[in-house]
């Protein structure tokens, strides 16, 4: 069942979801929670990388032993030990959203695609340990390029340009001088 | 708690509508990246221009409030990290946000794709310090950084086009992504 939208009305409505999240709260974007599940994860194993300190005045500040972790008044640590906040809910709430949409007239995956998508079996075949390698080392890339740009195509690309933001007219142009040649390349049919 | 309600209503939303417009789909972002079918090429550009558009007019108004802006600093990380990016989405077919909705959707090769991504922004997170140091010249910033080409009603954020009413240049710019998203072929190869 193929029930997805037409370009017009995805695109209008696309927009609307990206314009209602500036309306009533910040522009969308989805990549710095990658960061701050990982420090909920590691802060665990090593407290030094999510501190809660008092200062003199008797307010909450927050610190980090990692440079990256510790920048902007060390924001992503206290994202990380109020991990109820918004942008962690955020996406949370974007699997449910996928998960209703598939439901509520979808389109639903194919039986055969749960694993595989169609594109990748056809080109490079029905190996699932390889898709599963690929789409690791994909993650891997996305990533890590998305951590050293300062986002991705949500907050770069889509709430970028939407405020014609220099930074993601520069981004969009990284993105696809190599992802254009890269899915060229990887995949021939 | 309206934060929290308003994290579930959006995000749900979002969630809700990369999956209907065809984005949590590998074979369409693919088939966009190789040329071969723009759908999706056709609804980016639009929904761009669209939002652009209204947000500039309903932030003149003072219908949405200029606190809420907030552009992003543009330095050499910003194009390298996106092409280092644009090698994950150009052989997965996800990107950060999409793949999310894609697991809710069914898309268990998701699962694969976000432990890498959590493996990826940790290594970021560990090389930051190195990074900063062997290589500043990564964040060295690009025509003054936090700028925009519109003037926004934010005055943190200096416009490159200046002199001119911000409505006027993003409504240029809006009108030519929504022009190239109504021009632009379903498919330009195969």
């Amino acid at each position: 069942m193929n029930s997805s939208w037409g370009w017009l009305k995805s695109g209008i409505i696309l927009g609307a979801a990206f314009l209602l999240a500036v309306a009533l709260v910040k522009p969308i974007g989805v990549s710095t929670q990658y960061v701050i599940a990982d420090c909920f994860i590691f802060c665990k194993i090593n407290p030094k990388l999510a501190q809660e300190n008092i200062d003199t005045d008797g307010n909450k500040t927050y610190s980090s032993s990692n440079a990256y972790l510790n920048k902007n008044n060390g924001k992503y640590v206290k994202s990380t030990l109020n991990i109820a906040n918004y942008g962690f809910i955020f996406v949370l709430a974007m699997f449910a959203g996928g998960f209703l949409a598939s439901k509520l007239g979808g389109p639903k995956v194919e039986k055969e695609e749960t694993w595989i998508p169609h594109v990748w079996r056809e080109n490079l075949g029905s190996s699932w340990l390889k898709r599963m390698i690929g789409a690791f080392a994909s993650g891997f890339f996305i990533l890590f390029g998305a951590r050293l740009a300062g986002g991705c195509t949500s907050g770069h690309m889509m709430s970028g340009m939407m405020q014609t933001s220099l930074s993601g007219y520069l981004f969009a142009a990284g993105v696809f001088a190599v992802a254009v040649p890269v899915a060229i390349i990887v995949f021939k049919k | 708690m309206k934060e929290i309600l308003f994290a579930i209503l959006i995000g749900g939303s979002f969630g809700f509508v990369l999956h209907k417009v065809g984005a949590t789909n590998p074979n369409k972002i693919v088939g966009f990246l190789r040329l071969t079918d723009l759908h999706l090429a056709k609804v980016i550009l639009f929904a761009i221009g669209f939002s652009s558009l209204l947000l500039f007019i309903l932030m003149a108004v003072g219908l949405i409030p200029a606190a809420h802006i907030s552009v992003k600093s543009s330095y050499i990380g910003v194009i390298i990290g996106g092409a280092i990016f644009g090698i994950g989405f150009g052989l997965g077919g996800y990107c950060p946000g999409t793949t999310l909705a894609a697991l809710g959707s069914g898309r268990k090769d998701s699962i694969f794709m976000i432990l890498g991504g959590l493996v990826g922004a940790w290594v970021f997170v560990l090389v930051y310090g190195w990074l900063t140091t062997s290589m500043p010249w990564l964040y060295d910033k690009i025509a003054g950084g936090k700028v925009s080409l519109a003037q926004t009603a934010n005055e943190n954020f200096p416009a490159l086009i200046d002199g001119i009413s911000g409505v006027l240049v993003a409504a240029v710019v809006a009108i030519l992504f929504m022009g190239g998203a109504a021009l632009l072929p379903s498919k330009l190869r195969g």
